[in-house]
């Protein structure tokens, strides 16, 4: 089973994602998230990631991870290690990336790689904007 | 690790404490042309917690000790530089498996380097704190390897490198961090990670200057 872990500066956001993305896919989606800082204001912590990763490791085989910006790539890594998880961070826009992935864990031949492709495709997604 | 080791040691965070408070709205101001402006509250409570949490005594060996402020740095101070100060002490705190000599000095200097690079991503010329930790590195290094200078010379002369660093970030654009996002308007504008680099380097000398003659004087 494939889980998806989503990191951001701020727990809302991180919150909110994980509710679009069950609410499209169903409450079927392995989804965890973990967003502020050290006293709870915008930032990320190694020490709230690495609880997220821990809880994601008990329940799934595969972890992806998805966050919003780079600081938030320093403490995933502090993380991971302090843990010593494996899991892969992806290339993707938070919020399209995640749903995207989301999508893809449902499909019963889904792997690691087609996940990560597919967040990783929603850097392409036309909203329709120009039309 | 010596007693006069771990006096130091205690003295550095004590006062780390106070200058983190004293520049913290200093540091605010700089990041908050470039950045999110949390630096100041970030260094602040990334070092306190370090004094309230921290306290050595000979019992402990110093790669331990630096491993733990490490930690607490990693944990307690937020933003990016929370990360970058704290996993890279944590991370070369075993330079000093053998003990404090201007070798190991050296070693940890040269290591603490690659690793902020390593986690950071970035190099030289980017507007981080890198510009402002490379020339002090450096010439910390030229001093005591080449130069045969005692540390507390060598980390005065690290400290005038540091400082041409942190001017440095000011005319050059930010191309890693927060201030990246400014792009060319980043241009004309001091790093404030450099400039921690530099009020804890300073501090780091004074410490090491008094107890250097502390230690002459015994």
């Amino acid at each position: 089973m494939i889980g998806l872990v989503v990191i951001s500066h701020s727990s809302r956001i991180a919150e909110g994602i994980a509710e679009m993305a069950a609410e499209m896919v169903g409450d079927d989606l392995s989804i965890f998230t973990a967003g502020g800082g050290p006293d709870g204001c915008i930032g990320t912590s190694p020490g709230r990631i690495a609880t997220t990763l821990r809880q994601a490791d008990d329940r799934v085989e595969e972890i992806l991870v998805i966050a919003d910006l780079g600081s938030a790539l320093i403490n995933i890594r502090i993380a991971k290690e302090q843990e010593d998880i494996d899991a892969r961070i992806v290339d993707c826009p938070i919020v399209e990336g995640t749903l995207s992935a989301a999508i893809e864990t449902m499909k019963p031949d889904a792997t690691a790689d087609t996940v990560s492709n597919a967040a990783k495709e929603a850097w392409n997604i036309d909203k329709g904007i120009d039309r | 690790m010596r007693q006069i080791t771990a006096n130091a040691l205690n003295e550095v965070i004590a006062r780390l404490a106070d200058r983190a408070r004293k520049e913290e709205e200093y540091l605010a101001e700089l990041d908050s042309k470039v950045g999110d402006g949390d630096h100041g509250s970030n260094i602040r409570r990334g070092f306190t917690n370090v004094a309230e949490k921290f306290d050595c005594d000979e019992d402990m060996s110093l790669e331990a000790a630096v491993h733990e402020i490490g930690m607490i740095l990693v944990s307690e101070t937020g933003g990016a530089s929370g990360p970058l100060y704290g996993s890279s002490i944590m991370n070369t705190s075993s330079e000093f498996e053998e003990g404090l000599t201007s070798d190991s000095a050296v070693e940890f200097a040269t290591t603490f380097l690659e690793e902020v690079k390593d986690r950071g991503g970035a190099e030289v010329g980017e507007g981080t704190m890198v510009d402002a930790i490379t020339p002090a590195v450096h010439t910390f290094k030229r001093a005591v390897t080449v130069d045969d200078a005692s540390c507390v010379e060598a980390l005065d002369r690290a400290i005038a490198a540091c400082e041409r660093g942190v001017n440095f970030t000011i005319p050059i654009r930010a191309t890693k961090g927060r201030a990246s996002y400014l792009d060319w308007r980043s241009v004309g504008y001091q790093d404030p990670g450099a400039t921690s680099t530099l009020i804890i380097l300073e501090e780091l000398s004074e410490t090491v200057a008094e107890y250097a003659t502390e230690e002459g004087e015994q």
